[in-house]
């Protein structure tokens, strides 16, 4: 019994919140992500990662990744997953230190679910973007230190049946973004992309389309931001949400929409154009 | 320094004591039924409560079910998520088991029952959905902490063993869903009486088939859907009831020595007293 963890003897007298980080931060204070301050700050050794876009189309929004982390001028992974599940109706994606980034996507995935699970019902999406905020504003002191990490929030709100973007900065946020937004270091062109060929009220496929491009622009002009790898199949990660749910395109039918992409770029390289007039 | 009580009691008294007290609360309730169907595990519980719940989700592939004591067991669930959360936090989603969460329980309630004054008045179900229908399992878990590890079905609370009896006539590997839930409300009926419609009832199911967490609510016009199906079975399923006349006749004998009114204020027949047999 002596060896047993110290939150053992707090699962059955716990009174607080339903917020599972906040019991971690009372019980389990080693099982947060790290928050010391570092001897030494961290640079470009730890791998980074890139390019994040999302976009509200008909009904819902669609979130797209890259596949690419750095450190320095290395490609330190190739298939990197940066957008994930965070619960039935949202998602997130991440940019910056990847690890702490992954760390940081699990913890939150559990949050949302703690508290559905003891509550009996979800947070409202406003709930959990300010939710993501107070977690992203623990990680400042790493943050200085050169561990940045900063996500990017999609999700479907059931009350307002469409589709919700929330950005981040290191301090917390959260600011509510219209029609799309991108982050990570390819994030100037991909939204300059987006400002382009983004449509109000287009169908879940055309926006994906539309994130596609973003990323393959953001990749065209950013060291740091992979293209699609025909030769090895690695395909963006993209993640639509509508009121039926969180669904990840499987690499098949991502396959399609990026080949149907370079199909139109081999004539023209720099992509679809916007009407002038 | 007040002494009670002047007389002497010996430890048996005293245990003997405590689980008829328990089982007295206990079996004041209505039952809750669990059961395995073809494609996972059914919870269905008489419950006119929308906010009080009998049933909840654990964690991905575990599901619990209670009876006695709402504030008793309430601390117990949430217990539960915890141990669940962090469990699958620190290591991996299927480092959670049942079988753990059981073991928990147990320690817990075993505790209590010989160390308080007043033991819970709680009697619970954890249930496991595997891949396939040899991996499910259902644990029972009494209030002096013993484990049954039950064999496809199990029913708490109230005049279990009446339930149990009726649920047995009906029950058989792999029913589809309607046909489960059919047998669970005939068990959960008393015979002659009149079943309780969608709005007194919860009803859950942990369904193997579902993407990422199993347990589903179901509720409103699905559930009176499924309501309507079971009802469409139910000429089905008595077929194969009346070929068993010996069974039929014991459930209906059982059944005679409870009158239709009010529950009685203990169960008759053999319960678990809490010494181990």
């Amino acid at each position: 019994m002596a060896s047993q963890p110290a939150w053992m003897n707090s699962l059955f007298t716990y009174t607080g919140s339903s917020s599972f980080s906040e019991f971690l931060g009372v019980h389990a204070p080693n099982l947060l992500p790290r928050n010391e301050s570092l001897a030494v700050p961290v640079g470009d050794e730890i791998p980074h990662a890139t390019t994040i876009v999302a976009a509200t189309c008909a009904g819902g929004v669609v979130m797209a990744g890259d596949r690419r982390a750095t450190s320095g001028n290395i490609i330190s992974q190739r298939d990197i997953e940066k957008v994930f599940r965070t619960d039935d109706y949202s998602c997130m994606g991440i940019a910056g230190t990847a690890s702490t980034g992954l760390e940081l996507a699990r913890l939150y995935r559990v949050e949302l679910e703690h508290y559905e699970k003891t509550e009996g019902r979800s947070l409202s999406t406003e709930g959990k973007a300010h939710r993501l905020a107070t977690m992203i504003r623990g990680n400042l002191p790493m943050a200085m230190q050169g561990l940045v990490v900063v996500p990017l929030f999609a999700a479907y709100d059931p009350s307002r049946d469409s589709g919700r973007i929330f950005s981040y900065d290191v301090g917390g946020g959260p600011y509510e973004q219209q029609e799309f937004h991108s982050i990570g270091s390819g994030s100037i062109f991909a939204r300059g992309s987006l400002k382009k060929l983004y449509r109000e009220g287009a169908s879940p496929q055309d926006t994906v389309l539309t994130c596609l491009h973003a990323l393959y622009d953001a990749a065209d002009d950013d060291s740091a931001t992979g293209g699609p790898d025909v030769m090895r199949k690695i395909w963006p990660v993209v993640a639509v949400i509508t009121a039926d749910g969180f669904r990840r395109l499987p690499d098949e039918e991502v396959a399609e929409y990026v080949e149907s992409m370079l199909a139109g770029r081999k004539t023209a390289p720099e992509g679809p154009t916007a009407p002038l007039r | 320094m007040s002494i009670p009580f002047g007389g002497y009691a010996s430890p048996e008294q005293i245990m003997r004591d405590r689980a008829e007290y328990a089982r007295k609360g206990i079996a004041r309730g209505r039952s809750v039924v669990v059961m395995q169907y073809a494609d996972g595990i059914l919870f269905v519980a008489p419950n006119p409560s929308k906010a009080l719940h009998k049933i909840s989700e654990i964690y991905d592939r575990i599901g619990f079910a209670a009876v006695g004591r709402y504030n008793e067991f309430e601390s117990l669930r949430l217990a539960g998520i915890r141990y669940a959360d962090i469990n699958g936090y620190t290591f991996n989603r299927n480092d959670v088991t049942g079988r753990g969460l059981a073991n928990l329980y147990a320690q817990h309630l075993g505790m209590i029952f010989t160390e308080s004054i007043k033991s819970f008045e709680v009697e619970i179900v954890v249930a496991e959905v595997g891949d396939s229908p040899e991996d499910d399992q259902i644990y029972r878990i009494t209030f002096d902490g013993s484990v049954f590890d039950e064999q496809g079905m199990a029913v708490i609370g109230g005049q279990s063993d009446a339930v149990a009896g009726r649920l047995k006539e009906r029950y058989s590997e792999g029913l589809p869903l309607p046909r489960a839930l059919d047998a669970a409300l005939s068990a959960l009926t008393e015979p002659g009486g009149e079943r309780p419609p969608a709005t007194q009832l919860e009803v859950a199911v942990l369904d193997r088939g579902r993407e990422h967490r199993k347990f589903l609510r179901l509720t409103g016009p699905r559930l009176e859907k499924l309501l309507e199906a079971a009802k469409e079975s139910q000429e089905g399923a008595r077929q194969p009831a009346g070929e068993q006349p010996g069974e039929a006749s014991a459930g209906q004998a059982q059944a005679g020595q409870a009158p239709d009114t009010a529950p009685p204020t203990a169960p008759e027949g053999d319960i678990d007293t809490g010494s181990g047999e």
